[in-house]
């Protein structure tokens, strides 16, 4: 058993079975985070690329963490720090460490499209770990590890997705890799923020809050890039907030056992309130410690084959 | 995963039988059961831990600790082998250090999973001894390994594979040799 692409670009084109996989063993991966030594030999003497054009903490962290719990050496390549502050293109840079024999490439990047594009002029294994407004493969898939562990199965649950669904790959990933796995995805926002045509993603899309939550097993906070205020999507943050904060009151509308998610980093106070981050449906911890184990299976999964298949 | 049985070579009978000389011989050896811990390699081996130590505790009284590894991501083939599913957790519930391992496994072949355990074994502390249990030896080692209690040497051709079948997992409990597919 393993995936069928060498890379991981989007959950759009997994398959069921090929996200049960990586479900699977990232649940075995999990356990090896528990012990004092926390490393296994699997991807010893392999070379993993961090290639982060775009502000992160905790998605690279998290990748350089399970790369390092495999033994897999990793080199980081920030824009800052790059050759491409001195002009070089994209292209080049890839070229410049494919050279140097690396086995995978964790990108992110601003621009939708980007790990697609590297993936097809390297033989190298390329990890998307976000792209524009695109897609975030391994948040969704840590998003449904988190689904499946505390609800037991993805399958016949409803999730509500909250926020900014227009600028969310986080919401592109879940929603893409959610309904695969069976379960009913909502949406809610206000108009401006709700991409053009996402009915035809199959998600029941929502405006108010409370109906939204009604019935929900999984609330999904987005977080409100707050920046997206300049171009006049909503008046205020102050008006978002009434409207669509998940706070201890408005979460009384979801099941009495809902859980709550949010990818991070959060705004407190603005799309989630303390009460309910800090509370005790809040998962979002547990989202953090499975990200480590769903990117050590993804890494261990995409390693590649060097010689024949013998099964 | 359907290949021609050409021969049974252990019954359900011959399997307990040879797993009750094997849990006295360990208890002989180690003279008691103070600091053994039995570990399995899964999966037919975590079966057979359990049924050593079901037997142990027959004969001793008293429980011995039983955990299981799981050694896919200690292999050394990872490169060319597929494993045909997802790999399972590995449990072990105590502390190895200053303990006497009891590796248990079905098959005892080219010694590559008894390293590959060895090595996960010592990454979880360290045992003052490890002992290697197996129900069958077939022969063929490429590495200086051997089991220290041995239900039954069964030579066999490396064109042959054999299957150890527990109940738990494969409906009976049975040993047979089989046409390889390769």
């Amino acid at each position: 058993m393993s995936l069928k692409s060498k890379d991981l670009l989007t959950i759009e084109e997994l398959s069921s079975t090929e996200i049960q996989l990586i479900l699977d063993t990232a649940s075995s991966f999990k356990e090896v985070s528990t012990r004092s030594v926390k490393k296994v030999p699997a991807l010893r003497g392999r070379t993993v690329v961090l290639f982060f054009q775009e502000p992160s903490t905790r998605t690279r962290v998290s990748f350089e963490l399970a790369a390092k719990r495999l033994s897999a050496d990793i080199l980081n390549v920030q824009t800052a720090s790059s050759s491409l502050v001195k002009g070089e293109t994209l292209i080049d840079t890839l070229k410049t460490l494919e050279s140097m024999t690396i086995d995978a490439l964790v990108v992110r990047h601003k621009c939708s499209g980007v790990p697609l594009m590297l993936a097809n002029m390297t033989n190298a294994t390329v990890i998307n770990a976000g792209d524009g407004f695109h897609e975030h493969p391994t948040q969704g898939l840590l998003d449904m590890l988190t689904i499946k562990e505390q609800k037991g199965k993805i399958e016949g649950q409803t999730v509500t997705i909250i926020g900014d669904i227009t600028h969310s790959r986080v919401a592109r990933s879940n929603i893409h890799g959610l309904q695969k796995m069976g379960a009913k995805v909502r949406v809610c926002a206000p108009p401006t923020l709700l991409p053009a045509g996402i009915e035809k993603m199959g998600v029941e899309v929502y405006h108010d809050l409370d109906k939204a939550l009604k019935d929900t097993d999984v609330v999904y906070v987005l977080r409100l890039q707050l920046e997206r205020q300049k171009k006049n999507l909503f008046p205020t943050i102050r008006e978002y907030s009434q409207l669509y904060s998940v706070t201890s009151e408005r979460l009384k509308h979801a099941k009495k056992d809902a859980i709550v998610m949010h990818p991070g980093p959060m705004n407190r106070g603005v799309e989630i309130s303390s009460g309910v981050a800090d509370g005790p449906a809040s998962v979002i911890d547990e989202q953090v410690t499975n990200g480590v184990a769903v990117r050590m299976a993804v890494l261990y999964l995409l390693k590649g084959e060097k010689g024949e298949n013998n099964g | 995963m359907f290949s021609k049985v050409k021969a049974v070579v252990m019954e359900a009978r011959d399997m307990d039988r040879a797993l009750t000389r094997i849990a006295h011989e360990i208890l002989e050896r180690n003279k008691g059961i103070s600091d053994i811990v039995l570990i399995g390699i899964k999966s037919r081996g975590e079966v057979l831990a359990e049924r050593l130590a079901a037997k142990i505790k027959s004969i001793e009284g008293h429980e011995v600790p039983c955990g299981a590894l799981d050694i896919t991501f200690y292999r050394d083939d990872t490169d060319t082998h597929q494993p045909d599913k997802a790999p399972e957790q590995t449990e072990l519930p105590f502390d190895v250090s200053q303990k006497k391992v009891i590796l248990v496994d079905d098959v005892l072949y080219t010694g590559r999973s008894a390293r590959a355990a060895i090595d996960e074994i010592i990454d979880f502390g360290r045992p003052t001894a490890i002992q290697l249990a197996v129900l069958v030896d077939r022969g063929h080692r490429e590495f200086p390994i051997h089991a220290d209690y041995v239900g039954k040497n069964i030579p066999s051709s490396s064109k042959e594979e054999v299957l150890v079948r527990v109940k738990e997992r494969d409906e009976k409990d049975e040993v047979v040799i089989a046409e390889s597919e390769k």
